[in-house]
């Protein structure tokens, strides 16, 4: 069994102990993937495993053995950006830019959440079919990518264009 | 890290003939068994894979669910009958960690974690009886403003750290188990145990034992229940006090009641005392009052972490308020 890596499958390390993290940055010479804290406490990791948001660095890469991953470089590269990317460059979505890969993975797996229905903490009616992307949602459901610029303005900006409630009715209408 | 070996189980016998030999360990999603591993606190020999074992979320006749212990926490929450049903459920897990890490996270391993006491992940600098039976507690006398309050011991002052499991103590849970023994039962609030000179041995499962499933019995109430959690910051932190509570009222009286405290035990804390002076009393706030001084009669204060009484007391008067506001 392989680990499929943005469509090119790889055979998984020998030695267990290797984290996704590792794998994906020394392995794959994927250095988008960021290691900020290595116990999960950031964010900065955060990958894609079959559309949904993970931290790589608390997963064994072995344990993601015929899975498929999509790293910040298979979301989009120079010239034909991911959406959400080319909306952070607009918004002034960070500055060292460090935590950035793990904060548009995050809301690319989490957009997906909202899309399934999936509640958070402040989601009032549990019962409701539909979530609207609120700035409150939005906070929430990002509060496991933190920034240590501070860039949070411009990050929320970004994402609430791309997925944001009143994105969301304007596409509808 | 030390070098181990990993493997995958398909079936539960085949899980439990693995992950019952010397030196091996289940793994769920690894958010906490692999964090530890790096930190040497934790150094199996081999990890059995459970998160393939087949088991989702299925009806029970009667009304209640069974669980599979891979389950993902975001699974969980995110199920109609969880949000409907037992809201105290769905809130909980929602209430706990990051997106990312409710994705990760199974049903299994969030029961098992082990505690975030500072100084029983300090391997290197700091002392611990459960890491080290017998060679002291640093939290005793040191930062303990995140310790237990109630049933803690002088060998150990550690919280579980689980929302999920509050609300599972609360809904009166059943957990699954499978060993080389056989299959067995066990009520989650037996599950785990409170520290007193074994601070080291978290549950009372046998060796090799594995959590196959979680049944929660029908509660018709429990769509009227819910979970408060207290932290530092509003999301993302563990809780420094939390309520789960199911109420069920007719006629101004009590008629059945749940409660469990999280964040204030070495094991999610099934609040009894105050369940028993409510069901039967009225609906009002001398009572619920007087039920919160009973659960917190016997709680003892750490160097630092005396407000949690306060804390711990006041909002489980508010969860119960809020809950029977609900229903009037
Ligand atoms: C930064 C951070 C913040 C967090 N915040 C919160 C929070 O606010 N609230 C909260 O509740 N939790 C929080 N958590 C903890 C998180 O919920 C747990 O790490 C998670 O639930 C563990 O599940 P897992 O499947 O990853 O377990 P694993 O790490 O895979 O396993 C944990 C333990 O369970 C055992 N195990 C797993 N499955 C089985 C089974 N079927 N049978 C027997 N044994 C088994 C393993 O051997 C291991 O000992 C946080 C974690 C992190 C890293
Ligand atoms: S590096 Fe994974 S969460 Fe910080
Ligand atoms: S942009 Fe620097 S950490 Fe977020």
């Amino acid at each position: 069994m392989t680990i499929v890596v943005n469509g090119a499958a790889l055979d998984a390390p020998h030695d267990a102990r290797v984290s996704l993290l590792d794998f994906l940055r020394e392995t794959c010479g994927l250095s988008g993937t960021k290691k900020g804290c290595d116990q999960g406490a950031c964010g900065a990791c955060t990958v894609l495993a079959d559309g949904e948001r993970i931290l790589s660095c608390l997963s064994l890469a072995v344990q993601y053995e015929g899975r498929s991953i999509t790293t910040i470089e298979g979301l989009g590269q120079p010239g034909r950006l991911h959406p959400l990317q080319q909306a952070f460059v607009e918004h002034d979505g960070f500055q060292c830019g460090y935590c950035t890969p793990g904060q548009i993975c995050s809301a690319v797996g989490m957009a997906a959440e909202i899309a399934r229905g999936v509640p958070s903490h402040v989601t009032v009616d549990l019962g409701g079919e539909d979530i609207l992307l609120s700035h409150e949602e939005l906070r929430e459901r990002m509060s496991g990518n933190l920034c240590r610029c501070g860039a949070y303005n411009g990050i929320v900006e970004a994402i609430a264009e791309t997925y944001g409630a009143e994105t969301l009715a304007e596409a509808a209408e | 890290m030390t070098p181990f070996r990993y493997m995958r189980a398909t079936d539960a016998a085949s899980a439990v003939l693995k992950g019952g030999a010397a030196g091996a360990r289940y793994l769920g999603g690894g958010t906490n068994l692999v964090d530890l591993m790096r930190e040497n606190i934790e150094t199996p020999e081999s990890l059995v894979d459970v998160t393939g074992l087949p088991g989702g979320i299925d009806e029970l006749p009667g009304g209640g669910l069974r669980i599979g212990a891979a389950v993902r926490n975001t699974a969980l929450a995110e199920h109609r009958a969880v949000r409907l049903r037992y809201p105290m459920l769905a809130r909980a897990i929602l209430a706990g960690a990051s997106g990312q890490i409710r994705n990760m996270a199974t049903v299994g391993g969030n029961i098992l974690q082990r505690t975030r006491c500072s100084y029983f992940y300090d391997e290197a600098g700091s002392r611990c009886n459960k890491r080290h039976p017998g060679e002291g507690c640093d939290a005793v006398g040191g930062f303990n403003r995140n310790h237990a309050i109630l049933g803690a011991s002088s060998a150990c002052v550690a919280v579980h750290p689980s929302d999920m499991c509050v609300a599972l103590a609360a809904l009166d849970a059943v957990v699954h188990l499978r060993g080389n023994g056989g299959e067995r039962r066990l009520a989650f609030t037996a599950l785990h145990r409170l520290p007193g000179e074994l601070p080291d041995v978290d549950t009372m499962l046998q060796p090799g034992e594995l959590i196959t499933a979680v049944e929660i019995p029908p509660m018709p109430f429990a769509a009227r229940s819910t979970y408060r959690k207290v932290r530092d910051r509003s999301s993302y932190a563990f809780a420094l006090v939390s309520v789960a509570a199911a109420l069920d009222v007719e006629g101004g009286q009590v008629r059945d009641v749940r409660i469990a405290l999280g964040g204030v035990a070495h094991k999610p804390w099934r609040a009894e005392r105050a369940e028993a002076l409510l069901r039967g009393g009225p609906l009002s706030a001398t009572s619920f009052a007087a039920a919160a001084e009973a659960e917190l009669a016997s709680a003892q204060a750490l160097s630092g972490n005396g407000f949690k009484i306060d804390l711990a007391r006041r909002t489980l008067v508010a969860v119960l308020e809020d809950l029977s506001g609900e229903i009037a």
